[in-house]
């Protein structure tokens, strides 16, 4: 199967098809993909769409989980938001 | 527009400057949306009874609505902006009121219940030891008929949603004309749409009011029934992320009207509750003139109608509820 390749923040990376986006961005920029009220960094706790640490910009949109969400081939993905 | 909605929105005005940012004090102002035209008219009326106060108000056309509010959806017949309301933190705006009164010489006392009022004056507490005073003020909201038996209040339930943060995806608060439909339905449990700003970007998303629901747990159909409601002003919410519900209890009289003076049976406990839906709102009003009752000192403005004793001679505990007709401009939520 054809990898898909994804933008995160505006940076392409290609993943096999079928990747969860919090591991694609795990793999690209390393465990923290925002920051906490008081700055303090933060990415992926549960991994099953509860703890709300793995949110990301997807496509625009605000506030998407990125464990629960697949990867699609030139998704727009903003972290750190 | 009660006298004491003005004054006390006046008096925040005032403080305002005063206030720490977390109390998040934001002259956002209000805007009334009206669906058609007899909730134009309704608009109308209001913008006269704003101007007749001397408070900005401004009547606006759908598009004006729209200019304002680009998430509403777009076949309003009109609304009214009321630039001078406001909206805050309550918890943050506690904190800071406790902290000046302890700046006054208040005592705070906290993790201390009290059992009951004594009439002589004071309190005495669960573990059996009393607080003596000359006057004591029962001031417990939804509550307050447990240490007052026989107070005309009852408690009025509200459910609100939180959403994650939304910077600018309103910029008002925004409530509907029908809200004082809800306030004002005695026997119905009612929902009322009604969204306010936080600072943060968070969307805080009201209203509902239910009697006979004394537990504070969350009613899903009357949270689903809320928010319907508030999907058809604005249909945008349905893609936002709420992050928590919850419930809290508002102290409802009969006439709509909260208590604040001396009580019917003794003139050492004094009273200020009842006051609904506007309780943050109008706390100042309350505070300056109960302190000038207490002192004997001329009221800013007059006392009579929150007077308890408005309610002697009723039954001691209500068995009818009293359904007068009265169109205020209420602070919702």
């Amino acid at each position: 199967m054809r990898p898909v390749t994804i933008l995160i923040n505006g940076r392409p990376h290609q993943v096999p098809r079928g990747t969860v986006l919090a591991a694609a961005i795990a793999e690209a920029l390393g465990p923290a993909l925002r920051r906490s009220v008081s700055g303090q960094p933060r990415g992926p706790l549960c991994g099953m769409g509860v703890c709300m640490d793995c949110c990301v910009t997807v496509n625009g949109q605000p506030h998407v989980r990125s464990c629960l969400t697949l990867c699609e081939d030139a998704m727009e993905v903003r972290t750190n938001e | 527009m009660t006298p004491s909605t003005s004054y006390s929105s006046q008096l925040w005005r005032r403080l305002a400057p005063e206030l720490p940012a977390d109390v998040e004090f934001d002259s956002c102002g209000t805007l009334w949306v009206a669906v058609d035209e007899e909730e134009m008219a309704e608009v109308r009326r209001k913008h006269r009874v704003y101007s007749s106060h001397g408070l900005h108000a401004e009547v606006l056309s759908p598009d004006g609505v729209r200019r304002l509010e680009p998430n509403l959806r777009p076949d309003l017949a009109g609304g009214l902006l009321v630039s001078d309301d406001a909206v805050l933190y309550p918890p943050c705006a506690a904190g800071f009121l406790i902290e000046q009164a302890k700046r006054h010489g208040v005592q705070v006392r906290t993790s201390t219940a009290v059992a009951r009022l004594l009439p002589d004056g004071g309190v005495m507490l669960v573990d059996g030891s009393r607080l003596p005073a000359d006057r004591t003020l029962n001031a417990t909201g939804a509550w307050s008929p447990d240490l007052t038996p026989g107070l005309p209040v009852r408690k009025r339930k509200g459910h609100l949603v939180i959403t994650e943060r939304y910077p600018a995806f309103v910029r008002h608060q925004i409530v509907e004309l029908g809200y004082l439909k809800s306030a004002h339905s005695v026997f119905k449990d009612s929902v009322a749409f009604n969204v306010q700003p936080r600072r943060t970007g968070q969307v805080l998303i009201g209203s509902s009011r239910q009697f006979d629901a004394e537990h504070s747990a969350v009613d899903q159909h009357i949270v689903d029934r809320m928010l319907r409601r508030a999907l058809e002003y604005m249909p945008g919410l349905a893609g936002l992320s709420a992050t928590r519900v919850w419930t809290g209890h508002r102290a409802a009289t009969p006439d709509k009207l909260p208590l604040i003076g001396p009580s019917i049976e003794h003139d050492r406990i004094w009273l200020a509750t009842g006051h609904e839906g506007l309780g943050i709102t109008t706390s100042l009003g309350t505070a300056r003139l109960l302190a000038s009752l207490l002192l004997n000192r001329p009221t800013e403005i007059p006392p009579g109608p929150y007077a308890p004793a408005r309610f002697a001679g009723r039954p001691a505990t209500p068995s009818t509820v009293d359904h007068v007709d009265r169109t205020h401009s209420q602070e919702p939520a």
